[in-house]
């Protein structure tokens, strides 16, 4: 099987610093990804290994079965759209859009001519002079429009308000839905886009902390809350990711299978289950004060 | 995150559940074909592959099939499977969840009988 990217024990030192450690992940084809990670845990020093702008202290990557180092075929099968632009400054949006279509084979046009009239972007002004938002909305069109097999954005959101982000998101689930292809998502505002999510990759420390279908970490991330010693005596054994109480209720953070039998044990014992929204999982899992370790 | 979707339940067993009202509201026939994965996508901004999963679902109980090629549809019956099913839980969790909270609150049953006639009797005037 092709997978859209394939590393292999993938390491990056900066220095002595290790950035990323020992990466080995698969991705498929057509499906979105969200890359999750705290504050320098290596999202980005992973996201410009896979497209071409670091090279690996060691380890190899594979796009679409081919490696992307000097590799101008493999590399243009792939787009990546950051918070800060990759803009020429000193142009006019409209050329600064053109120039870039000429670097994707399957760029559309069509489709980016659609994008810029539901951002309402004006074309006319010069690159330098847009703000921050309008910005972000030229990277989404450049993401969407360049119908790059592996299309990545790197937190596009900066300067795009609510409604400017649930518009992102009609349109790159409209786009998935015409034109399947793989998405990576990198992203701090997980509760808002976890549902776009077909997988869900968490780095931490420059390692992955963990790599798993969305539904899935959604069935096993849950809350177990009641008397205190209740709790304790029946989360045994399942893996604990937090702890809390209030008096004499305690609750427990659990990720872990929990079988329909277990639940209702738990549920008869007076306990109360609930779902752990992503956002939390997330914060327990790579919190240093916590006790996440999976 | 769009409207009607929580996080109480798996997602795609709220899309499942959603279909499902559709038949008994009566918006969906048998017969009738199902919106596709991605209409489901784009209304509730969720993956359509957490779409598909919650029409499997519903493929796997027998409440729709796939015709292949076309799409998903209602199948004959339906209504009544899912009448039948939510009857079930109604009886298994819902009742439970009534006598559960009644003792918490210290109500006995016959007591719990006759505040349900009342309500009863408030309901139909």
């Amino acid at each position: 099987m092709t997978y859209a990217v394939e590393t292999r024990n993938l390491s990056k030192l900066f220095g002595k610093t290790k950035a990323l450690s020992e990466v080995s992940i698969a991705l498929q084809e057509n499906k979105i990804y969200g890359l999750l990670g705290r504050n320098g845990a290596g999202k980005s020093t992973l996201l410009k290994l896979l497209t071409g702008q670091l090279f690996p202290t060691t380890g190899d990557i594979k796009l679409f079965g081919e490696t992307p180092y000097e590799n101008a075929g493999a590399l243009s099968k792939v787009c990546i759209v950051r918070e800060t632009g990759t803009f020429l400054k000193d142009m006019k949006a409209r050329d600064a859009l053109k120039v870039t279509s000429s670097y994707y084979p399957n760029w559309d046009q069509g489709l980016a001519d659609r994008l810029v009239k539901a951002f309402k972007l004006d074309l006319k002004k010069n690159y330098k002079s847009l703000s921050l938002g309008m910005k972000s909305q030229l990277g989404i069109i450049v993401g969407l429009a360049s119908r790059a097999p592996l299309t990545i954005f790197d937190e596009p959101y900066i300067g795009l308000d609510a409604p400017g982000r649930q518009l992102f998101y009609d349109l790159l689930l409209e786009e998935y839905g015409e034109k399947p292809r793989t998405f990576i998502l990198s992203t701090h505002l997980i509760d808002e886009v976890a549902n776009l999510f077909e997988e869900v990759i968490i780095l931490e420390q420059g390692s992955v902390k963990l790599i798993e279908e969305t539904d899935k970490i959604k069935e096993r991330a849950f809350f177990v809350s009641g008397p205190q010693g209740e709790v304790e005596r029946r989360v045994r054994g399942k893996q604990v990711i937090y702890r809390d109480t209030l008096g004499k209720t305690a609750v427990a953070g659990v990720y872990d299978q929990l079988t329909p039998e277990e639940r209702s044990v738990l549920e008869t014992a007076g306990l109360e289950v609930s779902p752990m929204p992503l956002q939390k999982l997330f914060i327990y899992l790579t919190d240093e004060r916590g006790e996440g370790d999976v | 995150m769009k409207p009607f979707l929580d996080e109480s339940k798996p997602i795609y067993v709220q899309i499942a559940e959603w279909i499902e009202d559709d038949i008994l509201k009566g918006n969906l026939a048998e017969g009738e074909q199902v919106y596709s994965t991605n209409q489901f996508a784009k209304m509730f901004q969720i993956n359509p592959a957490t779409a598909a999963k919650g029409i499997n679902l519903l493929v796997e109980e027998g409440i729709l099939f796939k015709k292949r090629g076309i799409g998903m549809f209602v199948a004959e019956g339906a209504k009544k499977m899912i009448i039948d099913k939510r009857k079930q839980r109604f009886v298994q969790e819902t009742i439970a969840e009534l006598f559960q909270e009644a003792r918490k609150l210290g109500i006995s049953k016959e007591e719990l009988l006759i505040l349900i006639k009342e309500h009863e009797g408030g309901e139909s005037r």
